[in-house]
């Protein structure tokens, strides 16, 4: 009887060396710590629409962008629906670190020649530690390229520039949604008028909806406070879609605004919506890798 | 006979219980390689944070990986690989859960390269389906290190090869695992 018991044991004991070997091996060295993650991806691009986005090109990369406005849609078939006229800027991005950025660009109207740096002391994470939204500062400077308008008068190379501050306050709340604030300050150093103020306040809300994997809705709107004469200037609002093939994102819109860098947009929209003076536009992107890392 | 039975039992015990010994790591290696034939860049990546543990008794094997892990030469690529691709946030892990076939043949205590074989179930993309792959251990100084590589089709993890990179995207991707693999103490 002892003996069966003893055997009975004997066979527990090998039945229990069985099972404990296929048990989950993986949880026997036990799960890392959880670490501070970024969150990635809010916008396709470091730009909205025109507007300046909470996201940052990769490290090492360069943006290089080529984009196009093109004249009202309500000029009819005579001019294709604006097609027939066009406002361009290129520009090359550069991206230096995972939270800072800067690029030179120059856009057809004005001649202007304009550049920026953009930082992210915060940036939107998850994790112990994290922050539940991106807060982004961009400076940057414009200078116009225009023969001057009153050659006979005492011109400055100064009045050529303009500055723009702008603060980055977004978040990507889920897969498919981002939304923006950027409050932004633009200073001319030379404006039309004596009447007119130097310095423009305004308040830019932009967002994503991503409708697939790699499309998406944006849209883009800056609200001006205060510095713009009362008639003849509009708040510029774009309505995009983003559309990502391999190494490019298109990003197609329409918009009240001809503008392409902040001064200009910002602070000298005629157009508007009300009135179907809106034109089509588009921005192509095509990232390049400069730096590459050792995969070996 | 009750002495003898239970000096067996016990002796029984001992060695099941030295030879269970597991080996494991945490800085493994998977290089991954989807580049279609005709692809003009190189579609791979590696992970040098693969964790895995190894039974050496019952021939047991598994390892895992986060997604997020792999870096790519160009930083878009690595970006579409967990948004678009793999969907890194949903899915955050890939692992592998199997058995070495044929470990019976693998001497744990003699310094040598086996070849082995083996079968489990893989994980990626949130599917899991079989997979088997042939490999080999090297038994040195206490230590193993175990390599294996896996070509998996795309299309059975539900990965998506858009048509504009379809000549650069190959439907099979080769995963190559490389593990030194450390005895797994307690």
């Amino acid at each position: 009887m002892k003996f069966y018991t003893l055997s009975f044991l004997l066979v527990v004991t090998l039945i229990g060396n069985i099972a404990r070997a296929q048990d989950d091996l993986l949880s026997l060295v036990g799960e890392d710590k959880p670490k501070k993650e970024r969150i990635k991806y809010a916008f396709k691009s470091p730009r909205v629409i025109n507007a300046h986005s909470m996201e940052f090109l990769n490290p090492g990369t360069m943006d290089f962008r080529i984009l196009h406005r093109f004249g009202q849609l309500d000029q009819g078939y005579k001019n294709f629906f604006g097609l027939d006229q066009a406002s361009m800027r290129m520009s090359f991005d550069f991206g230096l670190l995972h939270n800072l950025m800067t690029g030179i660009g120059r856009s057809t109207f004005k001649k202007e020649v304009d550049a920026f740096i953009k930082y992210a002391p915060i940036r939107q994470s998850k994790g112990p530690w994290s922050s539940p939204v991106t807060v982004a500062l961009v400076s940057g400077i414009t200078m116009d390229g225009l023969p001057w308008a009153d050659p006979t008068r005492q011109n400055y190379f100064t009045s050529r520039l303009g500055f723009y501050n702008q603060v980055i306050i977004g978040r990507k709340f889920s897969e498919g949604f981002t939304l923006q604030v950027t409050p932004t300050m633009v200073h001319k150093n030379l404006v039309q008028l004596a009447t007119d103020a130097n310095d423009i306040y305004a308040i830019g809300v932009g967002g994503r909806l991503k409708m697939s994997k790699r499309i998406a809705f944006t849209w883009d709107y800056t609200h001006v406070l205060a510095g713009l004469p009362e008639t003849g200037y509009f708040n510029p609002l774009s309505f995009g879609l983003d559309i990502e093939t391999g190494g490019h994102v298109f990003q197609l819109h329409i918009s009240n605004a001809t503008g392409m860098n902040e001064r200009a947009f910002i602070t000298e929209t005629t157009g508007q919506w009300g009135k179907g003076q809106v034109r089509f536009g588009f921005n192509l992107s095509r990232t390049f890798q400069l730096k590459k890392p050792k995969l070996d | 006979m009750k002495k003898v039975v239970l000096a067996f039992l016990l002796f029984t015990g001992t060695v099941l219980t030295s030879h269970a010994q597991k080996f494991f790591t945490k800085t493994g290696r998977i290089d991954f390689n989807a580049t279609a034939p005709s692809s003009p860049e190189k579609i791979e990546a590696v992970n040098r944070t693969v964790t895995c543990v190894m039974d050496a008794a019952s021939g047991n094997i598994q390892f895992a990986v986060l997604i997020k892990g792999f870096t790519f030469e160009r930083a878009l690529m690595q970006e579409h690989f967990n948004e678009n691709y793999l969907e890194s946030d949903k899915f955050p892990k890939a692992e592998f859960k199997g058995l070495i076939a044929n470990n019976a043949s693998v001497n744990y205590t003699k310094d040598g390269t086996y070849p082995v074989t083996v079968k489990g179930k893989l994980t990626i993309h949130g599917e899991t389906k079989d997979a088997e792959a042939s490999g080999k251990l090297q038994v040195q100084g206490g230590k193993i290190t175990a390599t294996a590589g896996f070509t998996v089709l795309l299309s059975d993890y539900k990965v998506a090869i858009p048509g504009v990179v379809a000549d650069k995207v190959n439907k099979n991707a080769t995963i190559d695992v490389a593990c030194t693999l450390e005895p797994l103490k307690g």
